[in-house]
């Protein structure tokens, strides 16, 4: 082999993960890869404001009605965000996603539910939803993906966690790519935050840029 | 049985989340499950706890639940056949 | 850079279990060779007016045995749970406990318990974890995966990820769930309890039992560090959705026959090298036919399988991992324990449904698991040969 194609070859085996697509949803407006796309400024009530957006991205997705809030904003952001690449998603890309307060709205609601005496009745519509890994399940299903994913809780945005695993489920060859995420919601308070991962060219995939971003 | 069908027809978009909907765009005889409304099986999960919670109707097998939740019309029909409530 | 040829060996020892049938692993091994059930007939009247089935543990007797460990300050019934199943493997390998040593807790609701009191910080996961590290003394971020009822196995993979890209060098893996009302009532308005304890792949079967559980393991690149008697090589682990429906397993098992298969092939086994295969066996109807379309597209329906939920119940986040210690444990002293309620074949497909304790020489076991949210994992486990020591 010519030295020059040894050297492409090298820096295409050593090329790392950056940062090629994000997605922020908070404070009532839309970003994609920094740029403002949506703002809602002075909609203070989570479930409007989602709703808002669901509609204005003609989502078109009618069982986003029956989510719980951390489905609702979990499907929201990645579709926003694999909407330009909808055509060009790895099959195998990884979701991993992650947040401080689980599924707690869904929670509590089940919990009220059956803690009416005898007039408690569960909801099977809510009770599916009181995992958090079910954000994972719904975006597998809306893009066909039969993929490594996985739900990951912590006390706060861990972006040290999400390089290190992100990372090895490449160099392992577990997936090609990563869908990255902090969704975090608890009623009115909300911050999502998705990112892809690949080794293609984009913003450096360390803590410094994620906390940046976020 | 007009009631009881109008009635169905606001407690199912309630519980199924059907936004956007109002019970004036349900016909008594769509179907409700595969075509029609589209509903899935955890759906009909939940018109069992409404047979339960609203009528009194208690449905141990979900298998029963695919005729009797076929239309609006059949489920009103065994609704006002077996209510205890 | 790419490791898919050359990744470093990761072990897994001293698998540890804390259930009704027992507070350590020999207890619940003589359990079930002994034919002893966790699950019971319990009445509650908090939960509803009728008894029903459940492998719920003696709590007077789980505080006694806490309280003899000396650890300080309050903890709540699942946090004592998880700290008798890692006690011993925090006391056996407290000398490696440094930057490189993380842990990884593996739970579907927590302290879920909470939700019913004001206590409302208890609720959250990462309280639970920072609780359970800091009694013992890590300080290492806790990981916790709360991924449904794939959790408990899935954190062994995550475990062997995170060691074999350079991030760590051991993990302490420890994964418990509740018996609770809220999810017994959540499951109940599924129509997917079962009115008898639970009957994997039997005809009759009608849903599942619930149980609790915590189990522990100990993760890790240094073979030196494995106990002589406990040593497996994870050699293959996938976890691959099924995109098909949130709460329905895919009727042709397309996830887990994914998972299996790739497990296999980063293994470079095929189906004959596998000896038995711990499944999911949660005995609704879906599940264990969704299983069986699995295991034969990837040529396994011959090779014995058992699932352990009838002695255990469905112990949700601590299910995969306790069931994985369990078989390896059996594993051990080269026997295949038994997949209990199986009496006629309810299936569509063949299973060599392994139903009673067979003696045979095991090396090489399958561990799968599946659950809501289109989950499933699959993890091949390779017992270490001693002289290679």
């Amino acid at each position: 082999m010519e030295a020059i194609q040894l050297f492409f070859l090298k820096n295409a085996l050593q090329m790392k993960n950056n940062i090629i697509h994000y997605c922020n949803i908070k404070n009532s407006e839309v970003y994609l890869d920094g740029k403002k796309l949506y703002s809602a400024k002075g909609e203070e009530q989570f479930s409007s404001f989602i709703k808002g957006v669901y509609k204005n991205f003609d989502l078109d997705y009618p069982k986003f009605y029956k989510m719980d809030p951390l489905c609702k904003l979990a499907i929201t952001t990645s579709s926003i965000l694999l909407e330009g690449i909808k055509d060009n998603i790895d099959p195998n890309m990884a979701i991993v996603l992650s947040n401080k307060s689980s599924c707690i709205d869904v929670d509590l609601k089940h919990q009220a539910s059956i803690s009416q005496g005898d007039e408690s009745y569960a909801s099977p519509a809510n009770f599916v939803y009181t995992l958090p890994n079910i954000a994972l399940g719904e975006i597998s299903i809306k893009y066909k993906l039969r993929s490594e994913n996985s739900f990951f809780i912590f006390d706060g945005f861990n972006p040290e966690f999400l390089i290190k695993y992100a990372n090895s489920l490449t160099l392992l060859g577990k997936s090609n790519s990563v869908l990255c995420g902090w969704i975090e919601v608890v009623e009115n308070e909300y911050n999502a935050f998705m990112f892809i991962v690949k080794q293609e060219t984009g913003i450096a995939f360390t803590k410094e840029n994620l906390i940046k971003l976020i | 049985m007009e009631e009881l069908k109008k009635e169905l027809k606001e407690k199912i978009i309630a519980a199924l989340n059907l936004e956007d909907m109002s019970s004036g765009d349900i016909n008594d005889t769509d179907m409700l499950f595969e075509e029609g409304l589209g509903l899935d099986s955890i759906d009909a999960l939940e018109l069992i706890i409404i047979l339960d919670k609203d009528y009194g109707i208690k449905l141990t097998d979900s298998k029963d639940g695919r005729k009797i939740f076929q239309t609006i019309e059949t489920m009103a029909q065994y609704i006002a056949d077996h209510r205890t409530k | 850079m790419n490791l898919t040829q050359n990744k470093i060996p990761v072990y897994v020892t001293n698998g540890t279990c804390v259930t009704p049938l027992g507070i350590n692993l020999i207890d619940n091994i003589q359990g079930i060779k002994d034919g002893r059930v966790a699950i019971s007939k319990n009445i509650d009247n908090n939960l509803q007016k009728d008894p029903f089935y459940g492998a719920v543990i003696n709590k007077e007797l789980l505080n006694k045995t806490f309280s003899n460990l000396k650890y300080e300050g309050q903890f709540s019934t699942l946090e004592k749970m998880m700290l008798l199943a890692i006690d011993e493997i925090a006391n056996n390998f407290k000398g490696q406990f440094n930057d490189k040593c993380g842990i990884i807790i593996s739970s579907t609701k927590g302290n879920v318990d909470a939700l019913s009191t004001d206590n409302r910080e208890t609720y959250f996961l990462h309280h639970l974890a920072k609780k359970v590290s800091n009694a013992i003394g890590l300080e290492t971020e806790p990981i916790v995966l709360s991924n449904a009822c794939v959790s408990g196995i899935m954190a062994i993979s995550i475990a062997k990820r995170l060691i074999q890209s350079g991030s760590y060098n051991h993990f302490i893996v420890v994964g418990g769930d509740l018996f609770s009302k809220f999810v017994f009532s959540g499951f109940q308005s599924f129509q997917a309890i079962s009115s008898e304890p639970c009957k994997p792949y039997d005809k009759a079967r009608d849903g599942i039992t619930l149980g609790e559980a915590s189990a522990a393991i100990f993760v890790t690149k240094d073979r030196a560090l494995t106990q002589a008697n406990s040593c497996y090589e994870v050699i293959g682990d996938s976890s691959i959705n099924d995109a098909n429906h949130i709460s329905g397993p895919s009727r042709t098992g397309e996830g887990l026959f994914q998972s299996v298969d790739n497990a296999m092939k980063e293994a470079q086994i095929d189906s004959s090298a596998i000896d038995c295969i711990s499944s999911h066996g949660t005995a609704t109807n879906y599940n264990d036919e969704m299983e069986a379309q699995a295991y034969n597209r990837a040529a396994l329906e011959k090779t014995p399988v058992f699932s352990l939920k009838a002695f255990f119940g469905h112990t949700l986040g601590a299910a995969g991992l306790l069931e994985a210690v369990i078989s390896l444990a059996f594993a051990d002293e080269d026997l295949i324990p038994p997949s209990l309620g199986y009496n006629e074949h309810g299936l569509t497909l063949p299973l060599n449904i392994n139903n009673k304790i067979q003696e045979k020489k095991v090396e090489i076991i399958l561990k799968t698991a599946s659950g809501f949210g289109g989950s499933n994992t699959a993890v091949l486990f390779k017992k270490c040969i001693t002289d290679e020591k």
